[in-house]
């Protein structure tokens, strides 16, 4: 189930070794090479754009995506703005009301603007890590046990296997229905939307966590093992000393695994839970078929797109940290 | 001086969707206390079982083995093993590789500046001192192998159990090591049981040679004494009748009598003899005398 991310790197990483024999090819192969495909997508994409007709106008190009990605920011400052005045102008009838009557107690009242584009993101990237932790904190210790007992993964298997290809937009029926029932306040500090999106991140990037972490317990080195017998290691210590430390690349390949499935769920789920980010972002932008919403979507596709690679990147990075094999945290 | 360890009518058998499998028979051997003895014989011939055994890692499916008086049961530290592919913990640095074992045997006995003088002596022992805090990803093959050795006899073993401990290492290297394992030994006297395919390593470095007859079914074919003075010099034993002697009835007890199946009978090469076929039927077992 891992192979894939890392054959694609592999076969990469061969073909740049191959032409970079001296120091201008390398330059060539690492930025040159790129910059050219960008280039040729971004060609493609314009003479593409300029085709397509739909009823919101023409498929927008490169140009009027950038645009919008100025657009989108000039709000979020005017927001702030508003923001900032409307925290200033409470403040100072505060103080007016403070000084009439010493008696008085200020309320605060929250800025109850709308979210801006950035505001979005923020959202989406506490959800998703929201979600993901939550998968981490359950499927890292299941796997373990799991990996540790042939016994309990007989029994888990049939249920992984199953639960593993569903997809986030059936869960979430089923997780707003629940969450309503047991999640009952009048008052509710945490969002349900957030809730209901965080709870099905969770269902669908359990998975890959789970079985490369059980994976990789179960294929700890007999020798290790053997050398953990021979020191009568506690069951305790066996885990924490030779278990987890051996199987931690393998459990760093799932977490990588399951983040990039979380950022690709928490779209959609945010669309049908109406949960603040992202794809509230989106899904608000289609209902609201503006002259300007298709190119305001498409620069909302570019910056999911480089938050997910900026999140593998990270998890590569944290992996680098923290695993001693080195050799599998490669690409 | 008396009996440390008494393997007495060992047997091993494997079930198999064809019925049992036996691996072993009648293997006895009664092993004194400071005694260097090394088992030979060719691949899949049982040899790593019956280590295995004596380890604890593996049962016994009839017979057993007596430790000081008391039967082996279980894998433990008094019987420190050395693996062949040094099985020392990646994402440990070779003092906390010894740190490990050290703390998980000592921690009662021990103060914690005893434990790291002892940790850092027996790294010291295996000239290690210098690469005492690289992991074993970045320390040669025989380094590591050290490491694995400095591990195994900080336990201090009553039995030091080594399982092909150089058959990973080339040549010049396990000639280095060879002669830090005797420098030790004649400083320690430790009791070592060790398995090999290399004959001179065999007769340089042991007491005893046990040669282990094929399998299936395999024993012990002959117990040879090998009467040398030590310390041993492997240049000036290059030359010497009584070595040459040794070295002659050993590759002859592995190159005619029990020559492997599918190898020519006249191929007298020196071992090892490193031929991963399967095994055919065992060979004229009944004419081999049990010295035991």
């Amino acid at each position: 189930m891992t192979s894939s991310t890392f054959n694609t790197g592999k076969i990469f990483n061969w073909r740049l070794q191959l032409t970079s024999r001296g120091q201008p090819l390398r330059l060539l192969n690492l930025l040159a090479l790129p910059a050219t495909g960008v280039l040729v997508f971004l060609l493609l994409w314009t003479v593409g754009a300029r085709n397509i007709d739909t009823s919101l106008g023409k498929f927008p190009g490169p140009v009027a995506v950038w645009e919008q990605f100025g657009a989108l920011y000039s709000e979020h400052q005017r927001s702030r703005d508003k923001e900032a005045a409307f925290y200033e102008r409470q403040r100072e009838r505060n103080a007016r009301r403070l000084a009439e009557d010493p008696d008085y107690e200020a309320k605060i009242r929250d800025y109850t603007g709308k979210e801006t584009f950035i505001d979005q993101i923020g959202t989406s990237l506490v959800t998703v890590m929201s979600g993901f932790l939550l998968a981490a904190l359950i499927a890292i210790p299941l796997g373990i046990a799991i990996g540790l007992s042939p016994a309990l993964n007989a029994a888990c298997n049939p249920i992984i296997q199953v639960f593993k290809p569903v997809s986030p937009l059936a869960w979430l029926p089923l997780v707003t229905m629940v969450v309503s029932a047991v999640y009952a306040t009048p008052d509710p500090i945490i969002a349900k939307s957030f809730i209901n999106s965080m709870i099905t991140v969770t269902l669908c990037c359990l998975w890959p966590m789970v079985i490369n972490t059980a994976v990789g317990v179960a294929s700890v080195d007999r020798d290790l093992l053997n050398v953990s017998k021979v020191l009568r290691l506690p069951a305790l210590e066996h885990v924490r000393r030779i278990v987890l430390p051996a199987s931690v690349p393998m459990i760093f390949t799932g977490m990588r695994l399951s983040l990039g499935v979380a950022w690709m769920v928490l779209i959609a789920a945010e669309m049908l839970a109406q949960n603040p980010g992202l794809g509230k972002f989106v899904w608000d932008e289609f209902q609201n078929g503006s002259s300007d919403s298709l190119a305001r979507i498409m620069a909302a596709v570019v910056v999911i797109g480089f938050i997910g690679f900026l999140l593998d990147r990270s998890m590569l990075q944290l992996q680098r940290f923290f695993s001693w094999d080195k050799d599998t945290a490669t690409h | 001086m008396s009996t440390l360890l008494d393997i007495s009518q060992v047997g091993m058998e494997f079930p198999t969707p064809s019925g049992p499998f036996t691996a072993l028979r009648d293997i006895n051997l009664k092993i004194r206390q400071g005694e260097f003895v090394s088992l030979i014989g060719h691949s899949g011939c049982g040899k790593s079982t019956v280590l295995n055994i004596v380890a604890g890692l593996h049962r016994a499916t009839s017979g057993g083995v007596i430790l000081n008086g008391r039967e082996v049961t279980e894998p433990g530290p008094e019987r420190a093993v050395v693996f062949q592919n040094h099985s020392l913990l990646p994402w440990l640095t070779a003092y906390e590789n010894v740190e490990l074992a050290v703390k998980q045997v000592f921690r009662k006995r021990m103060s914690r500046p005893e434990i790291r003088e002892w940790i850092d002596h027996n790294l010291e022992l295996v000239h290690m001192t210098h690469a005492a805090h690289k992991r074993p990803g970045e320390i040669s093959g025989g380094m590591k192998q050290r490491v694995g050795i400095a591990r195994a006899l900080a336990m201090q073993p009553k039995v030091l159990l080594m399982d092909e401990p150089f058959g990973a290492l080339d040549a010049l290297t396990r000639a280095h090591m060879q002669d830090s394992l005797m420098e030790i030994q004649a400083d320690l006297k430790n009791t070592v049981i060790m398995i090999t395919h290399d004959v001179d390593e065999a007769v340089l470095l042991s007491d005893r040679i046990v040669m282990m007859t094929n399998g299936p079914a395999a024993t012990i074919g002959e117990v040879l004494d090998i009467d040398l003075e030590r310390p041993r010099h492997r240049l000036e034993l290059a030359g010497d009748s009584h070595y040459n002697h040794y070295r002659a009835r050993v590759l002859k007890f592995l190159h005619e009598r029990h020559a492997k199946p599918g190898l020519d009978r006249s191929q007298r090469q020196p071992a090892p003899v490193a031929d991963e076929t399967v095994q055919g039927s065992a060979r004229d077992t009944g004419k081999v005398v049990d010295a035991a």
